[in-house]
């Protein structure tokens, strides 16, 4: 565990302590927040197709056993039904493995949910290399860029417990198709519980002026790591939580980087269609700037512990603390 | 009772609209929605309960119908327009650039009469079990309907939704197949043999209906029947005989005609034996 009292410099503060308040799994978040939606609203249904459990949606189903669907293993079938329930007002939410919620199923995604415009709530769990043992069958790094292709789909990802279940509480309150993803391990989360949550709002970690860190899901928590020990070398780094990837916030992406210079992005992603190709896209458009992605160099994962699949793949604090490094230099 | 003469004029006048919209956009699909005319006109004539002036997407306190095998827009178009959803003129923008008339249903335009995308198969029968749930969850007691192809069958999701619907026990929805019996490639027997139909509707748990989709007198019977099912905790299929390309000779009967609009002498040919009962759009 790095230091996290902060680095002090000329009696500055380069980089902001963050407290951890414990260890807990994203999709908890998701489950809780549900769980509360259906007693706040009865217009909240939430289907999911044989991982309940796994998904953390069994409260609701226990407590709403009327506005629950079990949909078996037949993910096609539960997306168009989700969206078919929207038609009289419910609001569906959808939950299973972020593999079978888009890439099994992306021609109902597209047809019945996004082209039909349809307040359908995707809820992706175990995405990402952070799955672990499973492995790379269901270790998808592909599912924000194929749900950021699509007209009409708002994409989130949320960074710990008390993110995904305020992102999980906001999008409720918007109309419309939303993708989701959060995650299966049990995480350090530091965000507190009354931090508002917008659509689309970038979050700054820390301000700084050297390098501009934008993350997303679980890296955040690695961003800031990698934070300290960029500041115990005297460097002020930006560090923006970028959870909502379409739409991009970008007023916050072109803020930061006018006042740094140079970027590195983070994501449990492959680097192809990813947070990373979101940024590089605006720059490229807006503001070029040397940057550097870190991210899944369009290799498949593998079975192993979270913490060494990180490791292995190049998604670790070290890896972002050595973007930032390589990218200051290329200023 | 339904008023049979009318609604023989007016499935002249459907199927006028159909040959007139493919041929006017040398495009479309004329050979199922010829076979579909019947069916259409009794559906959105007599038997939905529906607010055509009022056109609401959540549809609460109406019947809903949604189109999965959604090639068959010209059939659908031209009774939304003329059941009051939109204008009739609209018809001659059918799958032209700026239209709202896709050349498969769609929602992004707004069109009037649609709720659900569609042209991609096997996903309207899944969308039409979640509008029924809708209904039972908000005490709305009206129906969803589905119509599918035959063809369409082929789809893995078809057979997913039929699993689910008996397993949610889903009885106010009454889907009706298009059974023509042809698909792009040639005869279904062909393509792909569905087998016996009936026997794997109800293998899968459904009560399943049979009618000939070309008699009013039939259609109605067997909707009514369908209609009865509410409430006994099983989902209705209906296995409706139709002909592909019906009501124009050279048309009938054959998966020629499936995808391909008639060049001008076919249209004059094909109007021909159609006539104009309450006026061309």
């Amino acid at each position: 565990m790095l230091n996290q009292t902060g680095v002090k410099s000329d009696s500055q503060v380069l980089m902001k302590k963050y407290e951890v308040t414990g260890l807990k799994d994203t999709r908890s978040g998701f489950g809780d927040a549900l769980l509360e939606l259906g007693r706040e609203n009865e217009n909240i249904v939430a289907l999911n197709a044989d991982l309940t459990g796994s998904v953390k949606m069994s409260h609701f189903a226990k407590e709403f056993p009327k506005r629950f669907f079990q949909a078996g293993i037949a993910e096609a079938n539960m997306m168009c039904v989700a969206a078919g329930m929207t038609i009289g007002g419910k609001i569906s939410f959808v939950g299973t493995f972020a593999n079978f919620a888009t890439g099994r199923v992306f021609d109902q995604i597209r047809q019945s949910i996004a082209y039909s415009n349809k307040n359908v709530k995707i809820c992706a769990s175990h995405s990402g290399l952070t799955l672990g043992e499973d492995g790379a069958s269901h270790q998808i790094l592909e599912d924000i860029g194929l749900m950021k292709m699509l007209p009409n789909m708002v994409v989130i990802n949320t960074c710990d417990y008390h993110q995904t279940y305020a992102a999980t509480k906001a999008i409720a309150d918007y109309h419309g198709p939303v993708y989701l993803r959060f995650g299966r391990p049990k995480v350090p989360n530091f965000s507190l519980k009354d931090d508002p949550f917008v659509i689309g709002k970038a979050v700054t970690l820390n301000e700084g002026s050297d390098v501009s860190i934008f993350a997303t899901g679980h890296l955040v928590w690695k961003a800031i790591e990698a934070g300290l020990v960029l500041a115990e070398k005297g460097i002020r780094p930006e560090i923006i939580n970028i959870h909502t990837i379409k739409p991009l916030d970008r007023e916050a992406v072109l803020n930061s980087v006018a006042k740094t210079g140079c970027v590195v992005t983070a994501e449990e992603h492959q680097i192809n269609g990813g947070l990373g190709d979101s940024i590089a896209q605006l720059l490229g458009h807006e503001m070029p700037r040397p940057l550097e992605m870190v991210a899944v160099k369009d290799k498949f994962g593998e079975s192993g512990k979270p913490d060494e699949l990180l490791k292995k793949f190049n998604l670790d604090s070290p890896d972002i603390v050595k973007a930032a490094l390589n990218v200051m230099e290329r200023k | 009772m339904p008023d049979f003469n009318y609604l023989e004029k007016l499935t002249s006048q459907v199927r006028r609209d159909i040959i007139r919209m493919v041929h006017g956009a040398k495009s479309g699909h004329p050979g199922g929605s010829l076979g579909c005319a019947e069916f259409f006109v009794a559906l959105y004539f007599e038997i939905l309960k529906h607010d055509p002036h009022n056109f609401s997407m959540d549809g609460i306190g109406e019947d809903i119908f949604i189109l999965s095998n959604g090639h068959i827009t010209p059939v659908f178009y031209s009774v939304l327009a003329r059941s009051g959803y939109f204008d009739l003129k609209e018809l001659s923008t059918f799958r032209k650039l700026n239209s709202r008339l896709q050349g498969h249903p769609a929602t992004y335009e707004k069109l009037p009469g649609v709720r659900m995308a569609s042209g991609s198969l096997g996903q309207g029968l899944s969308a039409g079990i979640g509008a029924a749930q809708t209904k039972k969850l908000n005490n709305d007691p009206n129906y969803v309907y589905v119509l599918t192809g035959d063809g369409e069958l082929e789809e893995g999701q078809i057979w997913e939704a039929a699993m689910y619907a008996v397993s949610h026990k889903v009885d106010n929805l009454i889907v009706t197949v298009d059974f023509n019996g042809q698909q792009i490639d040639g005869p279904v027997e062909d393509v792909m043999p569905l087998g016996d139909l009936k026997a794997k509707w109800e293998a899968f748990g459904w009560t399943v209906l049979e009618m000939n989709g070309h008699r009013f007198d039939e259609i109605f019977k067997t909707i009514n029947l369908a209609r009865e099912n509410y409430g006994k905790g099983k989902p209705v299929i209906i296995l409706m005989r139709t002909e592909m390309g019906k009501g124009i000779d050279f048309m009938e009967g054959t998966h020629e005609w499936h995808g391909v609009p008639p060049n001008d002498e076919e249209a004059e040919l094909a109007l021909s034996q159609l006539e104009e009962t309450l006026g061309d759009y």
